[in-house]
């Protein structure tokens, strides 16, 4: 007996249909996309500038060398100075550091405030925060720098991280409320019942079931802030400015020949930090922490 | 303990923004006594309990607990202790952590601590559970964990939000008596909410059936169950539930009698709670257990058998009277057919007069 004419009888056979093979395509067709910007920009920084000038832009580097990452680390000139793309990396993680872990503990406290205490107006403020998230945020830059002047926090690390903080308030609010407003309120009480007041319920019973959120919320903060422009280029002071800015300044300075290499390595290297968060929390995304609070 | 835990409400309004949910509610629960407020959802009779846990703000009347007035103590300050319906346990602190975390908040010394953990844990079987997440706990187990919580603190009042709605029958009826065994051996007051009657009947020394935010009845399960206050309490208590025949009062010389198409009872040694009016419309109930299967009385009613459901330990078979339904239950040997008639007796002091408007007992 042949096997089209069988009975059915256990395992259904798969089958390579038309659809399917039109899904794969266009996967295929959408990694591509996002993947081949990426594979330039790695073998031209591996290439030195006469193979570049050839012109064969997919192509492999001949005689591959790490020559312009590290120009692009040690010397490449951003702006007046030539000391290389490492110093904004330096202001980036000094800026992003405290800038994430003040946002994020804002934030967390708040959603928690809004969601298990419900203070007189909560629904208002959280209407509040929401809609600001809403408005251009150019709209502040002016009034802002004027306020910080006045304080005397412009062109500062504090400044920058203040800034960084208001403007996480809505998001980091928003998803740690949600996240709570999930947990049952049971837990809430009995924890009421034993005693125990605002700080330590939301220390030592909400914080440690909220560590995927907090993840979620760090991926969002590092990436949002490393990849900051205006803010760093506004607000953090000529000494401070982020990696973002310095590689900008590498790209669009324009005396003499244009190094490609060079470049792509100083792009490559603005967008490790990024790119390393994604990697390593990606399976933090999937870990449900609430399990066993309520029946499971 | 002396005089810790009498529980007393006086004249407890709740209101959500412009909506009330209680108006003037009075309660007194004894030391020592077993409460059961009973009722269905939304009934009313959790946020009661929440108020007299203190985690929600009543807008009038007084709470007093042991003698003292706590309407505006905290929760921990009112010497209670809560068990949740969802168990409430802190998922990421094992049992042991969940067991001494109130003891904690309130800086109790590390050896009493132990002391109580290790108690309370024996008490309740969970000592080799110790260091266990709640999520590798059973629900029995993390019910029992939840009671636990409930029992280190040591308070005069124990407060149970349906703790046992979570668990299948079998778990429930064990942790029910595992409840009620706690509470002979604690001797401590225990107000608990639940919808489900069995449970009520079978824990409470008093039952307060709720119903629209307001009491319906508050009285011993005996009282609950044979002299319902009021049609709703009766067919709200028992199951299967009260049959219902209506029809109406009739005053004559020989005392008032129970008129329907198909019945007439006589009652002259009904305690009536208010003299009926001659003719008004009433409800009699009765209930299966109580109907009884007489074939050589001259008075019996015939109904005609429909269906009959083996319970296992009795039969209840559904009948027809005239055209109304009626259950009948029977001992589980009782061998039926449909088309089977069966010859019946009412019997008066187990009858049950409510008015037909009102619905209030007669």
């Amino acid at each position: 007996m042949s096997a089209t004419s069988r009975e059915p009888r256990g395992r259904r056979p798969t089958r390579l249909t038309p659809a399917r093979l039109g899904l794969y395509a266009f996967l295929i067709i959408c990694a591509l996309f996002f993947l081949t910007p990426l594979y330039v920009m790695i073998v031209t920084s591996l290439k030195d500038m006469p193979e570049i000038r050839q012109a064969h832009i997919l192509g492999l580097p001949t005689a591959p060398s790490l020559a312009a990452w590290s120009k692009a680390w040690f010397a490449a000139c951003t702006g007046l100075t030539c000391n290389g793309i490492r110093v904004g990396f330096i202001n980036s993680l000094r800026i992003m550091i405290p800038s994430v872990i003040v946002s994020i503990t804002v934030g967390a406290i708040t959603g928690y405030a809004l969601s298990f205490w419900r203070p007189r107006g909560a629904v208002l403020l959280f209407g509040v925060l929401i809609a600001v998230a809403f408005i251009p945020y150019q709209v502040f830059i002016y009034p802002l720098v004027r306020i910080f002047s006045y304080l005397g926090i412009n062109n500062s690390i504090p400044g920058i991280v203040t800034i960084h903080t208001i403007f996480g308030l809505p998001t980091m609010t928003l998803i740690f409320r949600n996240h709570f407003a999930a947990l049952p309120e049971e837990l809430f009480k009995a924890a009421r019942v034993d005693g125990a007041g605002f700080w330590r319920i939301f220390g030592i019973i909400m914080l440690p079931m909220a560590l995927p959120i907090i993840v979620v919320a760090v991926i969002l903060q590092v990436t949002g802030i490393w990849n900051d422009f205006i803010f760093g280029l506004v607000f953090a002071g000529r000494e401070n400015l982020p990696m973002t800015v310095q590689l900008n300044n590498i790209v669009n300075s324009t005396q003499g020949e244009r190094e490609y290499n060079v470049e792509m390595a100083a792009t490559l290297l603005t967008a490790i930090v990024p790119l390393v968060v994604y990697f390593v929390s990606g399976r933090w995304f999937v870990r449900g922490i609430a399990a066993g609070a309520v029946k499971g | 303990m002396d005089g810790q835990g009498n529980v007393s409400l006086r004249g407890v309004a709740v209101a959500y923004g412009p909506i009330r949910v209680f108006d003037r509610l009075d309660l007194e629960v004894a030391q020592s006594e077993f409460l059961v407020l009973l009722g269905p959802s939304g009934c009313g009779k959790s946020t009661l309990l929440n108020a007299i846990a203190g985690l929600t703000e009543i807008d009038d009347g007084e709470i007093w607990i042991g003698g003292r007035n706590v309407t505006w103590h905290e929760p921990k300050d009112r010497g209670i202790a809560m068990v949740f319906q969802s168990y409430a346990l802190y998922p990421r602190m094992n049992v042991r952590g969940n067991l001494s975390f109130g003891l904690k908040v309130a800086r109790t010394p590390r050896a009493e601590i132990e002391r109580r953990v290790r108690t309370a844990a024996e008490m309740l079987q969970i000592a080799d559970l110790l260091d266990r997440r709640p999520a590798a706990l059973s629900g029995g187990q993390r019910q029992r964990v939840a009671i636990g919580r409930a029992l280190v603190r040591d308070a005069g009042v124990f407060l149970f939000d349906e703790p046992l709605s979570n668990l299948d029958a079998q778990l429930r009826s064990e942790l029910r008596v595992e409840i009620k065994r706690l509470h002979q051996r604690l001797g401590a007051t225990m107000i608990y909410v639940t919808h489900d009657q069995i449970e009520a009947l079978t824990l409470a020394d008093r039952i307060a059936v709720m119903k629209d935010r307001t009491f319906q009845q508050i009285g011993t399960p005996q009282e609950i169950y044979l002299r319902p206050a009021n049609r709703f309490v009766a067919t709200f208590v028992g199951s299967p539930a009260m049959n219902f025949v209506p029809g109406r009062i009739e005053c004559g010389s020989d005392g008032p009698v129970f008129q329907s198409p198909s019945l007439r009872l006589k009652l002259p040694n009904y305690p009536f709670v208010q003299e009926p009016a001659n003719a008004s419309p009433v409800e009699l109930g009765i209930r299966p257990e109580h109907v009884i299967v007489a074939s050589d009385a001259d008075d019996a009613q015939e109904v005609s058998v429909e269906m009959s459901e083996p319970m296992g330990s009795d039969l209840l078979a559904w009948t027809r009277l005239g055209d109304l339904p009626l259950s009948i239950r029977l001992p589980a040997e009782t061998r039926l057919t449909p088309g089977d008639r069966l010859r019946i007796l009412l019997p008066e002091h187990r009858s049950n007069l409510f008015d037909a408007t009102s619905g209030a007992r007669l």
